[in-house]
């Protein structure tokens, strides 16, 4: 029987609105008591003076590229990666080579994951074969084999007849469809938001109603349908309007924000580094303080990644023929803390958005410290500053805008399932 | 020269535009003489790196170049870093391998000579990047109008055409800004970009009122191909509305100059007699254009590296 005692961390659980000073006890890999005082003997102790004690955060928008794209990332790196960043558990997307729009190849991923990564995999199956946007996947199938929702992700479905269909079949399993909302022909070859910014550079602009006109269509697609749409990525005030609104009049929407979208706007592109081309782009001031608006009420119920690996090679290119895109895991919750530390997000609500919401959005048993759930705990320290390198990160990627920047709060240890994988002093211990 | 590249007009200080200004005046006389050549960058090693097709612009580099003794050396490719599987800082990085004392750099997206510049220790002047800027084709246009003009302060220049998707149309505005002109754009809206009047301009769909009292008039080279983009309906729509002739050239003041970066669509944005006559000054343009880039190369690749040989190796 193995034990470990957390001990006099600041317990942060968002599912049953515990913040206290506490101890934490793990017992065969699932928590059997938290309370104030744990008065335990033979167990292995971690102090978590001066500490977060937080149920896994949880990433429901993640590329581990596997099978495929090897050279960017693999289950193994990607699963590395997510511990360092304190996620126990990654939804990852569908579009690898060949795509996930088969039960055996959700099968191939699970059972990489099972034998290379530290932290939970759940994937997310393709809405559509092939993510042409025309034929629905074999759902049924699909969610047997481990799928936890649909997503044609950056191939968006502009199709509304097949968006309406793969909604209304969604029903059939129960599972989220996730969408890419951004209207391709209003896109058109936007790689910047459309704005001064990309007037001054002489880029091609992405008007930020070519996000807003098709976050509309797909809650309309919802509404009728019943069925539960996940808004991928938010990143305009226009969006975070139309989702408010929709869950008002009672639209099972949900939608989550990046860390990118809540910290950086389209002035970072200023000097054409392709580590700040994002899809959608990184967008307004004004946008931005509307996804924290968001973010703070409830409308913008997780924060996802998008981790989304490329290689050096890939980003050393015209800033049009970069693909879009950013590694997120290391980063994210150093970062997303300037929220909390800038806007006053209570703690406790900032790990309900990284853990508990992500989790019952994918309807996977994390996102709690519950007496007799697994162990998954993240334990961070939110005052913590250091110097983010990505070349000592898991990643097999570089892609960061970050890279360089000072960051304040760093994930300590990483536990999935009562297991140790990662501790910032040792770095990653398993698998 | 404060600045190490020229890379945008938006990055120069008044005193850079004019002192490059003032050096070309002096440049210009050495057009006149039967042997045009100078010593002064003798042994110097210039590269031409376009990765756009140019005869124009090229030409006027290389013959700035080799009239200042430079070795000039053409580096033409065409497509992008995807097609010839090579990213763009690895063709930078060899390059430098070769030690030039000068980049002047051509590409069809913006931003990529700024990434090359980055890279590289020479210095590296932009010769038009995508949509951005294309700094030189400015300050001939600038040194073109002070020379018509006898300044640049207080007059008002109307700038004509495809603002969207124009560097030409940027760096003039910087340029004219900076030096203490009025600037106005005038074009379809679908043309004129968003934002726009936050680099200070004043933006117009009427040509009469963008002309109305300008001194300076730039017309701006539609590219036939944006047909296809649908951002106008057809050339005989555009030139009615937005072509510039004797008469719509009346909207502005009688001592109006016309000017256009070339090549002109005749009869498109240009009426034929404008295009020839006076008084448009496209040709003056042009002969400037030389002794423009020899003040910049001069300037830029004429001094002292910064970086000790012996450090370098």
């Amino acid at each position: 029987m193995s034990r470990l005692l957390l001990r006099g961390g600041r317990l942060l659980d968002p599912a049953s609105g515990r913040d206290e000073t506490g101890d934490l006890l793990v017992e065969d890999g699932v928590i059997v008591a938290v309370d104030r005082k744990i008065n335990t003997r033979g167990a292995e102790v971690l102090d978590c003076e001066g500490k977060w004690i937080c149920p896994g955060f949880v990433d429901l928008h993640t590329h581990l590229r596997e099978p495929g794209q090897e050279y960017k990332e693999d289950i193994a790196s990607g699963g590395r990666s997510a511990v360092a960043g304190g996620f126990t558990s990654v939804a990852c997307m569908a579009n690898t080579q060949p795509v996930n729009d088969d039960p055996a190849m959700t099968d191939y991923i699970l059972d990489r994951a099972r034998q290379d990564s530290p932290a939970r995999v759940y994937p997310v199956a393709a809405a559509t074969k092939g993510l042409a946007g025309e034929v629905m996947t074999e759902m049924s199938a699909l969610v047997d084999a481990g799928a936890v929702a649909f997503s044609d992700d950056g191939k968006t479905i502009m199709d509304s007849g097949v968006m309406r269909r793969v909604l209304e079949y969604s029903k059939l399993v129960g599972r989220p469809v996730m969408t890419h909302a951004e209207d391709r022909t209003l896109v058109a070859d936007g790689v910047v938001n459309e704005g001064p910014v990309s007037t001054r550079l002489g880029l091609p602009g992405n008007p930020a109603v070519a996000e807003t006109v098709h976050v509309s269509r797909d809650i309309m697609l919802a509404e009728l349908t019943g069925a539960h749409l996940h808004v991928a990525h938010v990143s305009t005030a226009g969006a975070v309007a139309e989702i408010r609104a929709a869950r008002e009049r009672g639209v099972h929407v949900t939608a989550e924000v990046s860390p990118h979208h809540l910290t950086l706007t389209d002035e970072s592109t200023s000097g054409y580094d392709t580590n700040t081309k994002m899809a959608p782009p990184l967008r307004s001031a004004e946008d931005v303080r509307a996804c924290r608006v968001g973010l703070a009420d409830g409308t913008l119920d997780a924060i996802a990644t998008d981790h989304a690996p490329h290689a050096v090679h890939e980003k050393e290119v015209e800033f049009t023929a970069a693909p879009p895109g950013i590694i997120g895991f290391e980063t994210a919750y150093a970062v997303v803390m300037a929220v909390v530390r800038e806007d006053d997000l209570p703690p406790l609500e900032l790990v309900r958005r990284l853990s508990t919401e992500p989790a019952r959005i994918l309807g996977i048993n994390a996102g709690t410290l519950a007496v007799g759930a697994p162990a998954d705990i993240t334990l961070v320290d939110p005052t913590r500053r250091w110097t983010y390198d990505p070349t000592k990160g898991y990643s097999k990627s570089r892609n960061s805008p970050w890279a360089g920047c000072e960051l304040e709060g760093r994930v300590e240890v990483t536990i999935v399932g009562g297991r140790l994988v990662f501790h910032t002093d040792r770095g990653v211990l398993a698998p | 020269m404060i600045a190490t590249d020229l890379i945008g007009i938006e990055d120069l200080e008044c005193a850079d535009i004019e002192l490059i200004l003032e050096t070309a005046e002096r440049m210009q006389e050495l057009g006149e003489r039967a042997v045009k050549k100078v010593p002064t960058l003798r042994g110097r090693t210039i590269v031409n790196l376009f990765f756009e097709a140019s005869t124009r612009t090229r030409t006027s580099f290389e013959i700035a170049g080799k009239r200042l003794s430079a070795d000039v050396i053409n580096f033409s490719t065409s497509g992008s870093s995807l097609s010839k599987h090579e990213s763009i800082l690895d063709t930078a990085r060899t390059l430098d391998a070769m030690q030039p004392d000068l980049v002047v750099v051509r590409h069809h997206v913006a931003g990529v000579p700024k990434r090359i510049a980055d890279e590289l220790d020479s210095p590296v002047i932009n010769a038009g990047d995508g949509w951005h800027e294309h700094p030189t084709q400015a300050l001939l246009d600038m040194l073109t109008v002070k020379q018509e003009k006898g300044r640049v302060d207080g007059l008002t220049v109307a700038i004509v055409g495809d603002i969207s998707h124009s560097r030409v149309a940027r760096s003039n505005i910087y340029g004219f800004l900076k030096m203490g002109a009025e600037v106005r754009v005038a074009g379809p809206p679908t043309m004129l970009p968003p934002g726009i009047e936050t680099l200070g301009v004043k933006a117009f769909t009427s040509m009469r009122e963008a002309l109305d009292g300008a001194d300076v008039v730039m017309a701006l080279r539609i590219q036939l191909e944006r047909l296809s983009g649908s951002l106008f309906p057809s050339v005989r729509e555009y030139s009615d509305t937005f072509g510039l002739s004797r008469a719509t050239l009346r909207y502005a003041k009688d001592d109006a100059i016309v000017m256009h970066p070339g090549p002109v669509n005749r009869g498109v944005e240009l009426s034929h007699d404008l295009a020839d006559h006076r008084p448009s000054v496209i040709l003056d343009q042009v002969r400037n254009g030389v002794a423009l880039r020899m003040a910049c190369l001069y300037l830029l690749a004429g001094r002292e590296r910064a970086i000790d040989p012996a450090v370098r190796s």
